[in-house]
């Protein structure tokens, strides 16, 4: 399988995980460990940065693992870049998933705020990861004002639905110049294949993982559903059909030419 | 249009007797609803829901488990004053009452912190009575300031303020405050307060507006359960909540359950509530709004508070003390109420991972401000 580049790094798996939710953060460890990732997110407003025993983080530190701290919880530009500061400062990182939702109902992102704010910290050198709607259109001004990847949901944070916005996924993963990572409502390993499929470099799960009964037997089942969609996407998957197609009736004749 | 002028578009016995004509079928289409109304609400909260608490709990704990995770949030209540002005026929604090008053001074409040900081907490609940001169503004900008290093997540739940001065004290770091309306009902709530600034029920009840229009991140609402029909009475903390939700659509939400209980010279409770009515409530609110913080406070009992860290609670006090000082300098003659689960921190810790569940002190952070 191909491997994945953003900015200046490269990963082998194409499974970014989230860190919330979980029972404890020894069972985090334990499936973030058996997923395979390589990207792993963790909330700013969970994790104390300034303690170098935090407990999240300390089970975090693994070569396997690279941190990209997020923005949830802020509700504008000016908070997202406050904490993304913050956030290189003490974890030594500038990478930042630019989350702004300031609707708490149903974490919708908020695209104008996330534009502007993405505008910004690329300025200030920051490899960013925008979480958006599926919009393509806004996908390419991201792409424009410099950010690094994009991540479009496929369905609202932790719905579980899976790929609600495929027609609009696929537009994105079509015009993407930056990698396409789906973010959230990835529920099922068959969403996330599915998502793999269709091209997108990357998907990020979390609640699937974290609530299931085993999450570690759950993520080792996320990690070969993406290995197998990526496959088959790098394969070429055969073209769907509503028709049986056994046979060629009205051009048959030619054959005899 | 304000909640104070929404309230007027319901009469209290239509309600109450709306709610009495739930049905089983009712019911069965609320536990089914993708989207559940405020009429889904009254069926989940109605005696015909009561035949189907086991199926609201699985559900409830379903929909908390997805939103939140396998997680508990814990805070813990700092009490700064217990003078109050306002007579309130159930309170512990009531001008009435013949208790020693105390108001902690910047020494007395740095101590409390360094007892709750050593339990480990990180959210802090400020509370005081209703003080206007010795406990107002200028005495909660004080408190924040020397406080806020200490802890990521400020919550007040201290007398209604304006909505400048909750400009002011947001500025200064309040993320969260809580102010219960007590009862719904207009008649009842000037019975039970009938002296000071508390006895004015519109302007308590325009205080989440304007905490809406102040920009808060969250605040929090709730009855009083027993001083009226509990049904009813959380039937328009459901109606104020949806309508909150709404209009300040960026705010998050928390609902609390104090529930007071009959005592030889209390207040004559119109409605008391059971344990298992107590988690109908719970699990109606959830299957309501699975985003909606619920909270609850030690007045409930140890076995009670084991259990229903899986039904829908994602926010739990624990070791609490109610008296100004009370960590640092325990007083009984300055309690606001006795609390109920004993437990320390570090046993409490212990009951929640029993449940499976990790207790997290830290849920927010400064820079979220």
């Amino acid at each position: 399988m191909e491997k994945l580049k953003i900015a200046d790094k490269t990963f082998t798996s194409r499974l970014f995980t989230g860190t919330g939710k979980f029972r404890s953060s020894e069972e985090m460890e334990k499936a973030l460990v058996a997923s395979g990732s390589e990207l792993v997110t963790m909330a700013l407003k969970r994790v104390d940065v300034k303690d170098k025993e935090d407990d999240i983080l300390t089970h975090l530190r693994h070569e396997q693992f690279n941190w990209l701290p997020n923005t949830s919880g802020v509700r504008n530009a000016k908070e997202a870049v406050f904490a993304a500061e913050l956030a290189r400062e003490a974890l030594e990182t500038n990478w930042i998933k630019l989350e702004i939702h300031p609707d708490p109902k149903y974490l919708m992102p908020d695209p104008v705020e996330t534009l502007k704010a993405a505008e910004e910290l690329v300025k200030l050198g920051f490899v960013v990861l925008p979480y958006i709607h599926a919009d393509p259109v806004l996908c390419r001004r991201l792409e424009e004002v410099g950010t690094q990847a994009v991540m479009p949901l496929g369905s609202p944070i932790g719905s579980n639905k899976g790929l609600k916005t495929d027609d609009f996924l696929k537009i994105i993963i079509e015009q993407s110049n930056v990698p396409v990572v789906v973010d959230a409502g990835i529920g099922a390993p068959s969403h996330a294949a599915y998502a793999m499929e269709l091209g997108a470099d990357a998907v990020l799960v979390n609640t699937a993982i974290a609530v299931s009964d085993n999450p570690e037997q759950m993520a080792v089942a996320f990690k070969m559903a993406v290995e197998a969609g990526r496959m088959a996407y790098e394969s070429k998957l055969g073209a769907t059909s509503n028709t049986a197609k056994a046979s060629s009736p009205l051009t048959e004749f030619l054959a005899k030419e | 249009m304000s909640f104070v002028e929404q309230i007027n578009r319901y009469n209290w016995q239509d309600v109450q007797e709306s709610i009495a004509a739930k049905s089983a079928k009712d019911v069965e289409i609320a536990l089914h609803a993708t989207h559940p109304t405020l009429e889904d609400f009254k069926a989940l909260i109605s005696s015909a829901a009561e035949n189907y608490l086991e199926e609201m709990a699985q559900k409830s704990h379903q929909l908390t488990l997805q939103r939140f995770g396998k997680t508990i949030q814990l805070y813990a209540p700092l009490y700064l004053s217990n003078e109050c002005q306002n007579i309130c026929t159930y309170c512990g604090f009531s001008l009435d009452v013949k208790i020693d008053r105390k108001t902690l001074t910047d020494k007395e409040i740095l101590d409390e912190v360094a007892v709750l900081k050593s339990y480990g907490y990180d959210h802090v609940l400020l509370v005081t009575g209703e003080a206007n001169k010795t406990v107002g503004l200028e005495y909660f900008k004080n408190a924040i300031e020397l406080i806020k290093p200490f802890f990521s997540h400020i919550a007040m739940e201290v007398q209604p303020l304006n909505q400048d001065e909750y400009e002011t004290l947001i500025k200064l770091g309040v993320n969260t405050v809580l102010v219960y309306q007590e009862t719904y009902n207009k008649e009842n709530y000037k019975i039970h307060h009938p002296k000071g600034k508390k006895s004015n029920f519109d302007y308590r009840l325009d205080t989440h507006d304007r905490l809406g229009r102040a920009g808060i991140h969250k605040m929090g609402i709730g009855v009083l359960i027993g001083l009226e029909d509990w049904r009813t009475d959380s039937f328009f903390a459901a109606a104020h909540l949806d309508y909150l939700e709404k209009k300040y659509w960026k705010s998050n939400f928390s609902i609390s359950f104090p529930r007071l209980r009959p005592c030889a010279g209390g207040v004559e409770l119109k409605s008391v509530m059971t344990d298992k009515q107590l988690v109908q409530l719970i699990c109606a609110y959830r299957i309501f709004n699975q985003e909606v913080e619920l909270s609850m406070s030690t007045r409930e009992s140890e076995t009670f508070r084991n259990n229903i860290i899986k039904l829908g609670i994602t926010s739990i006090s624990a070791d609490s003390k109610t008296d100004p000082g009370g960590y640092s300098n325990p007083n009984v003659n300055l309690e606001q109420f006795e609390i109920h689960d004993k437990r320390s921190t570090a046993d409490f810790i212990q009951a929640i991972k029993d449940q499976g569940y990790e207790p997290v002190f830290k849920g927010w952070d400064p820079v979220l401000q």
